[in-house]
């Protein structure tokens, strides 16, 4: 079953002029965790608040546990747990006392649902009398979960929790979502990172408002596969250089400490190309043959739609 | 009902926490109040005055000890011809000289009638038109205790009047402009500044997407402010009559019944206000300028109405701040009943509904 | 060491009890890019405002551009670049505007500073959108003027806190290939950011613990010391170690 239903989907800004989200559809189901992955000004944000009932969309239909967002408005505002963007509490509100008022908003204990943060709110408890306004980015993170999922929603909206934190907290803030996970609820997570897609079930590619891709992360980067080579060597940027004015270089992008390379022979130049650098004198030249990784099909995509 | 109280809580804790607001809270009415009652008073105490006596009578005597006697004058000077005058005034020792002419007892005990002169050096005219009032209030003292023995009534011929404030305090006039100018700033500005803050915040965002009925949210804001407002007006009421001695002449229980109808007059403003801006500046840049100026300038507080040319006189009605001013006034200072001001209470009351409609028809349950 | 950009010694910070910059030793040469990683609430933030003239350190050495911290602070902020996430641009003013504002600033001659705003617009292909109001154009493209205006003075050294969150993945390169250009210029960088591969595009990289520095290294070096992949590897090793959050 769809916990979250997306038809045709368009929503614009100013007057029509500024298209936020071009005609997208996608389901998400029951129990799943579903990644909405791409950068800033994506849509992501846009399509999150029509989900949650804070926008109309310009057509399209869209719901939420069976709930239609333009006709059962106060029935999905019952269920959802919604953590915008920015960090959204009281700053000058302790962590408890920010808990306990979301709680009351949404006629319930912190108490009752203890069960459902406790993992989360044993993390950051001994912090519990400090202003909310004082917290680290983690902590903040943290306590503002806690305050989504305070009345036990069946679905969760989760608009780049991990944005702007470090790695550390950021695994453990994708820890945590498995686990809500295994208690079954549905939830929707936004993020500009792509490494954190291999943490979702399925995850959906988007780029200025339209959907490149929906798949698991496996099967998107399996159906958008060419053959993609890693070029190494200690003169980096003129490597970089040299290979972007290759003449079959069809792209060159900077990976780590490699360069990825595409070729627009693909597989019949590689030995050509190698020759072409063995002549250019580098120490330490590394080439070899490579899987893509999301990164790799999310540029290739990108550039695909852009054409 | 349990979530109303959590909210109020809260938005206790906001004002609490933030220092800044609680000064402006409690801080400025005391500050107000103290600098209108005290520094910026329009009372003018102990000035110098010269005296000119062409007649050098018994009258003229003890109304010269008289005049010396007040609290708002000194006797500094006795001159003996009027080219003097402008010397004394340029010299700035003196404020006012006073003029009695010849034959003064006689004119009065044979006529019943005399006439004096009060020159004031004009330079600072707000200050030479309180000192010519005072010195009028002081004459018009002397020539009723000399009618009180006789059958017809002497005149001494003084043009100006002064009903309800004989001793022309200037606290009869400024605290109930303080009245309303805090109502202004705590229910219109105070307000409509926390609710924007909560959509700044994006605190908004979440309180939306919440089964919280977005009408709850507004009124669980405007509560506290109310409350706030309601001490504000005790406390400037308590400084007025132990600290100003200014008594409340009129019911006290009317009195603050209309100031309750007028909080929620700026609730409503405030509310109005905070739902069509998205930012605290601009929330505090319009109660600033959209009300407070007004309110400065309409109300009859710093300039008389009377003296305004017409399109502004009628401009002024529109301006609640008017209503609630002449409320206080009638009541506390002239000490009249309900019946004298269910005009005033009926427009407040329209401008309030007026108000309170469009903020809860515009706003949204949505973000745009 | 007369040839750093950067030289610390045991340059420390508190705040009352707390040292948030505890005693760090370090060393950026010129052209080099410096990555300068660690945790939310590492110190990062306060050694970065220190070295950019911002604040006084508690006690300890450091020279910028070899101007002193304690001292010099009106020299450092003359002979460095800085650009952050957060502010960068005004958003209300034009392409042209901001850079003339910004170029300003550094005192660059009116004369010369027209040639370099030509020159700049030119490069970075923005011809079209000159004129048009910064907070009109993409995320991606903000930055990278950020970037040109924040280096428009010739500075010895740049800062970049964090310069690409959010970003999508082309322009996030593309912006690291103006970081490349300018090092190759000679510009020194010196960078934050919390994605590990952009780590690796470093010369060297420190990695703050609770406000010391838990290593300092080639990406490479660091890769073999702590026997992991990829930096993100070392990373999480070092901060997992970590006592405090903020």
């Amino acid at each position: 079953m769809a916990s979250i239903l997306i038809e045709n989907i368009t929503k614009t800004y100013e007057k029509g002029t500024v298209l936020a989200l071009d005609n997208i559809s996608f389901e998400v189901k029951a129990g799943e965790l579903f990644g909405l992955i791409g950068p800033d000004g994506a849509g992501k944000t846009t399509l999150f608040r029509i989900l949650t009932t804070l926008l109309n969309a310009d057509s399209g239909k869209a719901s939420v546990a069976g709930f239609d967002v333009q006709k059962d408005l106060w029935d999905i505002r019952k269920i959802v747990g919604y953590m915008p963007g920015k960090f959204s509490l009281y700053q000058d509100l302790s962590i408890e006392e920010n808990l306990n008022f979301f709680a009351t908003v949404f006629n319930t204990t912190v108490e009752e649902n203890f069960h459902l943060i406790e993992e989360i709110y044993v993390q950051i408890e001994p912090f519990k009398k400090r202003l909310a306004g004082k917290l680290s980015g983690g902590m903040k993170q943290k306590l503002a979960l806690c305050c989504a999922l305070i009345h036990e929603p069946k679905v969760l909206f989760l608009d780049e929790p991990t944005t702007g934190v470090d790695p550390v907290s950021r695994t453990e803030f994708w820890d945590m979502l498995d686990r809500l996970k295994a208690r079954g609820i549905t939830i929707l997570v936004s993020t500009p990172y792509m490494d954190e897609a291999s943490r979702c079930d399925r995850i959906a590619l988007i780029q200025k408002g339209k959907i490149l891709e929906i798949d698991t992360l496996e099967k998107i980067i399996e159906n958008n596969k060419r053959p993609l080579y890693s070029v190494k060597a200690d003169e980096r940027y003129k490597l970089m250089l040299e290979l972007r004015d290759y003449a079959d270089t069809e792209t060159c992008f900077a990976f780590g400490s490699e360069n990825h390379v595409v070729l627009k022979s693909n597989d019949k130049g590689f030995d050509a190309m190698k020759d072409f650098l063995s002549s250019k004198n580098y120490s330490d030249l590394e080439i070899k043959k490579i899987e893509p990784n999301i990164e790799d099909t999310f540029i290739k995509l990108m550039l695909e739609s852009e054409k | 009902m349990k979530i109303f109280f959590a909210f109020v809580r809260k938005e206790f804790w906001h004002v609490i926490r933030d220092k800044r607001s609680l000064i402006i809270l409690i801080g400025l009415p005391i500050v107000m109040m103290l600098l209108f009652g005290f520094a910026l008073t329009s009372e003018v105490k102990n000035s110098n005055v010269a005296i000119l006596d062409f007649a050098k009578d018994e009258a003229t005597q003890k109304l010269i000890t008289r005049i010396d006697e007040s609290e708002y004058f000194t006797v500094k000077k006795t001159l003996s011809s009027e080219n003097e005058i402008k010397g004394e005034f340029q010299k700035g020792e003196v404020r006012l000289v006073i003029i009695f002419p010849p034959n003064f007892q006689n004119d009065l005990r044979h006529e019943n009638k005399s006439q004096m002169r009060l020159v004031a050096d004009a330079s600072d005219p707000n200050t030479a038109n309180i000192t010519i009032n005072y010195a009028s209030a002081i004459i018009r003292d002397f020539q009723s205790d000399l009618s009180n023995n006789k059958k017809l009534p002497y005149t001494i011929d003084l043009e100006t009047r002064m009903l309800y404030n004989p001793q022309l305090k200037s606290s009869f006039n400024f605290v109930p402009g303080v009245m309303t100018l805090i109502m202004m700033l705590l229910g219109a500005m105070m307000t409509s500044v926390s609710i924007v803050k909560e959509k700044e915040m994006g605190t908004m965002e979440i309180l939306l997407v919440s089964p919280m009925k977005p009408i709850m949210v507004l009124i669980s804001k405007a509560v506290p402010y109310m409350v706030l407002c309601f001490i504000d007006i005790i406390l400037i009421l308590l400084m007025a009559v132990y600290i100003l001695d200014m008594p409340i002449q009129g019911s006290i229980v009317l009195l603050l019944a209309e100031s309750l109808l007028f909080i929620i007059t700026t609730l409503s403003l405030g509310l109005l206000i905070s739902v069509n801006v998205d930012s605290q500046q601009v929330a505090m840049f319009i109660s600033l300028v959209g009300l407070l100026m007004p309110a400065l300038i309409f109300s009859g507080f710093m300039f008389p109405i009377e003296n305004m040319p017409l399109p502004l006189q009628v401009m002024s009605n529109i301006v609640p701040t008017k209503w609630y001013y002449n409320i206080v006034k009638i009541v506390m200072v002239k000490g009249l009943g309900f019946s004298y001001i269910i005009k005033q209470t009926l427009i407040l009351l329209g401008m309030t509904v007026f108000f309170l409609t469009i903020a809860l028809k515009k706003f949204k349950i949505k973000l745009e | 060491m007369v040839n750093s950009v950067i030289h610390t010694k045991n340059l420390t910070r508190k705040f009352g009890d707390f040292v948030a910059v505890d005693a760090i030793t370090f060393d950026v040469k010129p052209g080099e890019i410096f990555g300068f990683l660690g945790a939310n609430g590492a110190g990062k933030t306060t050694a970065m405002k220190i070295l950019c003239g911002l604040l006084s350190p508690t006690s300890g050495k450091a020279t910028v551009a070899g101007f002193d911290v304690y001292k010099q602070n009106e020299e450092i902020k003359k002979h460095i670049g800085y650009m952050s996430q957060k502010f960068s641009l005004y958003e209300d003013l034009t392409v042209r505007e901001n850079i003339r504002f910004f170029g300003g600033i550094y005192g660059i001659p009116r004369k010369e500073l027209k040639g370099k705003i030509d020159a700049l617009i030119n490069r970075l292909g923005l011809n079209d959108e000159a004129d048009k109001l910064v907070g009109s154009l993409p995320l991606g493209w903000k930055q990278k003027i950020a970037f040109s205006v924040a280096i428009l003075h010739e500075p010895k050294i740049v800062f970049l806190d964090e310069p690409t969150g959010g970003v999508d993945p082309i322009t996030r390169r593309q912006f690291w290939d103006m970081i490349f250009e300018a090092a190759s210029r000679g510009i020194t960088i010196f960078v934050t950011t919390h994605y590990m591969d952009e780590a690796e595009y470093c010369g060297r990289v420190s990695i703050m613990v609770d406000g010391a520095i838990a290593a300092l290294d080639t990406p490479d070096a660091l890769k073999k010391q702590f026997g992991v992949e990829n930096m993100d590897g070392v990373f999480l090793q070092l901060a997992r170690g970590a006592k405090r959050s903020e």
